[in-house]
């Protein structure tokens, strides 16, 4: 899963790395520095493994005050 | 017959810090300072409890998300819920968010570097357990030292805290980037309290300051009357 700070909430983080970024030339905007959260979980469908992350996210993973979050499923 | 001793507990967490110093402040403004460690799944009988600060289960993932989810922080919610004095000092403030006893959350300094240095606060109530020692307005000098400090909450939730009155402290010179300049925040109830300030760092002049003993002092005179009146 990935969680990233909500829009509209100041990221420094992201400030930091997007200015990093022009001083080497790139040109970028819009940075939010977030996080992976890779998990194994039992299921037996990609909607059953969705539903527990999402409840993971919702009672620990993520503060939806001040993040958002994705879930991906794989394999 | 001497007033007797409150009793105020303090939590440690693994990865608490100044959980000896509250324990040590505390007695030294005359509370019988009780150790409460976090598997702890109920209280002792207390009068108010302290959460103090530190860096609880390393900062990992949020800061204070894990120790939420301590046996001793599900203990102090309930004894929260109950009407409970509860002061949470920096991580404990960080804890006491997470944990939903107090709203908003603390976001990363928007400097990105650690303050550690003495701030003027100025008190915006004087009629709390917690600030009863202060006056309205007046200006208190209290460390902070903290990574994660900026104070953050909705439009909408920002006003609402100050409809009604829910901030108490606020830097009185930028410190953190938090909104409102917001320190310290209690709950509707006035029961809850919690601040990034380490008032507990602050209870002799030889420290640099003996402000913080006004916040500690102010919750020893409150837990002591509750002492009193369950006797």
């Amino acid at each position: 899963m990935l969680v990233r700070p909500k829009q509209g909430i100041l990221d420094p983080q992201g400030a930091a790395v997007e200015t990093a970024l022009e001083h080497l030339g790139f040109s970028v905007g819009g940075a939010r520095v977030g996080k992976v959260v890779d998990l194994e979980v039992d299921a037996s469908t990609a909607d059953d493994a969705r539903a527990q992350v999402e409840k993971m996210c919702e009672q620990l993973l993520a503060n939806p005050l001040m993040e958002s979050y994705e879930v991906e499923i794989h394999g | 017959m001497a007033s007797p001793q409150p009793r105020i507990g303090v939590v440690s967490y693994p990865g608490s810090q100044d959980d000896r110093d509250a324990l040590w402040a505390l007695a030294a403004l005359d509370a019988e300072a009780v150790p409460v460690w976090h598997e702890q799944t109920a209280l002792p009988d207390l009068d108010a409890v302290v959460l103090p600060g530190g860096f609880s289960y390393g900062d990992y993932l949020r800061c204070g998300a894990i120790a939420r989810f301590s046996p001793a922080t599900a203990a102090v919610v309930e004894f929260a819920g109950a009407g409970g004095l509860v002061l949470g000092i920096c991580n404990g403030f960080q804890v006491l968010c997470e944990a939903g006893l107090l709203p908003g959350v603390l976001l990363r300094n928007e400097s990105l570097r650690f303050v550690c240095r003495d701030v003027p606060l100025v008190v915006e109530r004087d009629d709390l357990p917690f600030t009863s020692r202060c006056a309205q307005g007046q200006t208190i000098v209290i460390p902070v030292k903290h990574g994660d400090g900026r104070w953050f909450g909705p439009p909408e939730l920002v006003r609402e805290l100050e409809a009604n009155r829910q901030v108490v402290l606020r830097y009185g010179e930028p410190c953190n980037g938090s909104v409102g300049d917001i320190a310290g925040i209690c709950n509707e109830r006035g029961n809850v309290f919690g601040l990034m300030p380490h008032p507990e760092h602050a209870v002799d002049p030889l420290l640099g300051s003996a402000d913080g003993a006004l916040i500690l002092a102010s919750l020893v005179d409150a837990a002591r009357e509750r002492a009193l009146s369950v006797v």
